[in-house]
């Protein structure tokens, strides 16, 4: 029996397994997929939000200013990028100046450092390239970008060399009392008993309350599409470029990523599900006339991916993060939409607390871990350095991703992470090869056989992502 | 380490390139390769078609590699495989890295830049839906079949006439596999009409003209994909979707130079063919460091890659024999008019050009009866009959130089005009 087992592996899983691992506690992580971080975290638009949309006095607007003044220290001890950019909220209009000027005093009185209004003047001299339809913006100092894959697989590597387990491919199917905690069913036929279990399924984690409990809230589950440009455009803006937010969310945003790339989206529509991460031509075209109107220069001849994520919307204006009624030890964690990135380590601390106000009891390990070593990353290396490094391990010296310089020893490093990757996705999420411009079609096969050596799998056993997602179906034609 | 030529690609340009450059008596050659083995694409170019125009033979890409490469095992030149080149720095600095040799920063005396091109993506073309597995690059499915020994998928869909995705058609289904389409969205393919014939038609695999990929379902794997005809303007048009039950996409939607080194050395690049603007002798706007091949521009015949390195190659040789000429004469630029979408050179030093230099172009259509014209926008310099242009056939025309001195003002154009 797990002293508390933690269902799904996003960004909020991970935090609270980072948070719960620096505990005398045995923590489990349940995932259904085959890797950790790869549902809505990995597909969002990477922003660190300063704070000022929530209402104040939700937890929303608590834990969201509280987790952006965690991210950076985090960011240097887990060593994941964050950049520390800013963020502006554009008014066209003395409508949307009106909304300026309330999301101002909101992100006041939520306790959001350094906020200002500025004049047109002092956005262009900030961002040259901003419409000049600009009628003024509100600038939040504090707001960042991350790799938002990147910080949770630093939270989860974290958690597991402190001890917390990581199960991939196990998907929870049921959830029962039994005795002494919960009795948790795995679709594999296996069972996993925990004293405490915390509900972090993302978008599904409605299915796992119901399978325990009457709905409380209605999914609303929410799809937004983006555009990835190329670095050579990466600089077209230095901030996160936001519209005034509306009913349906923050707008269409244009962003550098901490990468160097530009995002651009998202818009918003309503889906059936989690699955539903398909890009349409109707929302992409919407995404490019939306980012339009902030930045017209924006040049989507430069795109180098499309995707979608699809946000945990729920019919409450805040996160739900309480016990479950009639199953003690079970907490939800559910509705965690935007900002739940941002949120996402004071996320981790606050179900702490709930659950030391449920009876578990909360002792410090005695030297936990808390900072990660830092990961060789060749192309930021100077010649010197790099010479170094590669004297030492000769691999540093082969280039195998060419548009965005990862060797062939950052790829070996990163399938031997406290939780390795299995997939050529995997692999990309965690050093970059194949985030380029080719999109891995030079990389990809040679991703691919350094995987099944350093595995031992056969090329045919590995996944571009999910565990369905196969490349290969067979082998060539033999002679004779 | 430093040598005279430094050639950064070791494909059929920077093969092509190096053992001119050592003909024509460049003292210390050396080839910098990124891949474990000198040839580049053409080792995973199995079929057959290679150097008709240059051996008067059939060869297939690999025999055409293996041409050049015994012939540089005659020279001098020296090879460093699996090596990458970081940066181009003032001064014709190479900094490069491999596991064997570390980080080494080369002194060239010139630099022949030979990388070759990458393909487009889905991505480059914002194609919706689902991100399944199963959409791969025609060239990444090459590699994966005639290099790695497996196949990508059963049932597929090729987006593009490109010629790589015709002749990954054949290839597909000469290893079993059942190809459903051919989808290009111009209303004509860009490939050679040799690989329409040979690669489509001899297999009975239909080829839709003015239709695109529209929508890719299935969640892991690809299940269907949308195709749909386009306007006039290159537009879907609802209604008019077929949808295809398949495991794979190939797409063959375009190449691309691969000039990202070349930009960061600060050398001007021509945003038609996004390779770099070249003099005729393939120098670039840093003096001293040549380009040639599909880094330039993308050709159809590896044979047209050969003879424009060769002249890189020797232009290069001669620059670290003779050093910087300083620049006096007429500089003539070169324009594309009228149904011609980019030339190569784009620029003419008429103090030195030989007796003639070949310029090289795509039309924008396919035109019947016409005639290439270059004009100096109010005299017809010289005229060339044809009876049929394509996109998909690079055109080159030999200009002389003593035709070329006769241009009034500093611009030359090159145009298609009806023949009347």
């Amino acid at each position: 029996m797990y002293d508390l087992t933690i269902i799904g592996g996003g960004v909020i899983g991970a935090a609270i397994a980072w948070q719960a691992a620096r505990y005398q506690l045995s923590v489990c992580v349940l995932e259904k997929e085959n890797d950790i971080a790869c549902g809505t975290t990995k597909a969002n638009s990477a922003i660190i939000h300063a704070g000022y949309d929530p209402m104040p006095g939700t937890l929303m607007a608590r834990l969201n200013v509280r987790g952006c003044a965690m991210v950076e220290e985090m960011s240097e001890k887990l060593d994941f990028p964050y950049k520390k950019v800013g963020s502006l909220i554009l008014a066209f209009n003395e409508e949307n100046m009106e909304m300026v000027h309330t999301l101002y005093e909101r992100g006041v009185a939520n306790g959001v450092p350094g906020l200002q209004i500025l004049t047109p003047e002092e956005v262009w001299e900030k961002e040259p390239n901003v419409t000049k339809e600009c009628r003024g913006a509100l600038y939040a100092p504090s707001a960042g970008i991350v790799m938002p894959w990147r910080m949770a697989q630093a939270m989860a590597d974290c958690a597991a060399l402190n001890g917390a387990e990581f199960r991939r491919n196990a998907e929870v199917t049921g959830v029962e009392k039994a005795e002494g905690g919960i009795s948790l069913q795995l679709k594999n036929g296996e069972t996993v008993l925990s004293r405490y279990v915390v509900n972090a399924a993302g978008v599904n984690a409605w299915d796992i309350h119901a399978m325990i409990a009457p709905p409380r809230y209605t999914m609303r589950p929410s799809r937004g599409e983006y555009y990835l440009l190329d670095k050579a455009v990466g600089d077209t803006v230095h901030s996160v470029i936001f519209q005034c937010p509306t009913e349906l969310g923050k707008g269409v945003l244009v962003s550098p990523t901490a990468d160097g790339n530009l995002i651009v989206g998202p818009n918003a529509e309503l889906v059936s599900g989690a699955e539903d991460t398909g890009t349409t031509s109707a929302g992409l075209s919407l995404v490019r006339r939306m980012a339009q109107l902030s930045v017209p220069t924006v040049s989507f001849r430069d795109n180098i991916r499309n995707f979608a994520g699809v946000r945990a919307n729920t019919d409450i204006d805040d996160f739900i993060i309480e016990e479950v009624d009639g199953m003690p030890g079970f907490i939800d964690c559910a509705g965690i939409k935007s900002p739940g990135l941002s949120s996402a380590p004071a996320i981790g601390e606050y179900v702490m607390e709930l659950l030391q106000k449920t009876g578990l009891s909360l002792t410090e390990k005695e030297n936990p871990v808390d900072t990660l070593p830092k990961k060789v990353h060749i192309r930021e290396l100077s010649p010197q350095d790099r010479a170094a490094a590669i004297e030492k391990n000769p691999l540093y010296g082969r280039v195998i991703c060419r548009c965005e310089t990862i060797t062939e020893g950052e790829i070996v490093d990163a399938l031997h992470a406290p939780i390795p990757p299995v997939s050529i996705d995997g692999v990309k999420r965690r050093c970059g090869a194949g985030m380029g411009r080719c999109q891995g079609g030079f990389c990809g096969p040679r991703v691919h056989e350094i995987i099944a050596r350093e595995l031992g799998l056969s090329m045919l056993e590995i996944p571009k992502d999910r565990a369905g997602m196969f490349i290969l179906t067979g082998e060539t034609k033999t002679e004779g | 380490m430093k040598y005279d030529v430094v050639v950064i690609g070791g494909g059929p340009a920077g093969l092509a390139a190096a053992c001119k450059a050592y003909e024509e008596g460049a003292g210390s050659i050396l080839i910098l390769e990124r891949d474990k083995e000198l040839g580049g694409i053409l080792n995973q170019c199995i079929h057959n078609g290679f150097g008709l125009h240059y051996f008067k033979e059939e060869l297939t890409g690999p025999e055409y590699a293996g041409r050049f490469i015994e012939l540089l095992k005659k020279t001098s030149v020296e090879v460093k495989l699996d090596t990458m080149v970081l940066a181009i720095e003032p001064g014709r600095i190479v900094h490069c890295v491999n596991p064997k040799d570390g980080y080494m920063m080369i002194e060239a005396g010139s630099i022949v830049l030979a990388m070759g091109c990458r393909e487009r993506t889905r991505g480059a073309i914002s194609i919706p839906g689902e991100r399944p597995a199963g959409v791969f690059t025609a060239g990444t499915a090459q590699r994966y079949v005639n290099m790695e020994g497996y196949m990508v998928g059963k049932r597929v869909v090729i987006l593009g006439s490109g010629d790589i995705g015709l002749i990954m058609a054949r290839r597909m289904t000469l290893e079993g596999a059942k190809v459903l389409a051919c989808v290009e969205l111009m209303p004509f393919s860009g490939g050679l009409n040799r690989n329409i014939v040979q690669c489509l038609q001899d297999y009975n695999i239909p080829l839709y003209l003015s239709h695109t990929v529209t929508d890719i379902k299935g969640h892991d794997r690809i299940e269907q994909i949308v195709v749909s005809r386009v306007d006039e303007n290159r537009r879907p048009i609802p209604g008019t979707e077929m949808v295809f039950d398949c495991d794979t996409l190939l797409l063959s939607v375009g190449l691309l130079p691969e000039n990202e080194l070349t930009r960061a050395a600060g050398i001007t690049l021509d945003p038609r063919t996004r390779g770099a603007v070249v003099y005729e002798n393939m120098e670039t706007s840093m003096p001293g460091v040549f380009a040639c091949g599909n880094v330039v521009h993308v050709h159809d015949l590896v044979d047209y890659v050969t003879a424009e390195s060769q002249k890189a190659g020797a232009a290069a040789a001669h620059f670290v024999q003779n050093g910087q000429e300083s620049e006096s004469g007429r500089v003539l630029e070169l324009k594309n008019g009228d149904r011609v979408n980019y030339t190569v050179p784009q620029k003419l030093r008429l103090s030195r050009m030989d007796k003639s230099v070949g310029i090289f172009f795509r039309v924008s259509n396919i035109f019947r009866n016409v005639e290439i014209q270059v004009t100096d926008g109010e005299t017809v310099l010289c005229r060339f009959p044809r009876e049929h242009v394509a996109p998909g056939e690079m055109e080159n025309i030999t200009l002389p130089r003593v035709l070329a001195e006769k241009a009034k003002g500093s611009t030359l154009t090159v145009q298609i005009v009806d023949k009347g």
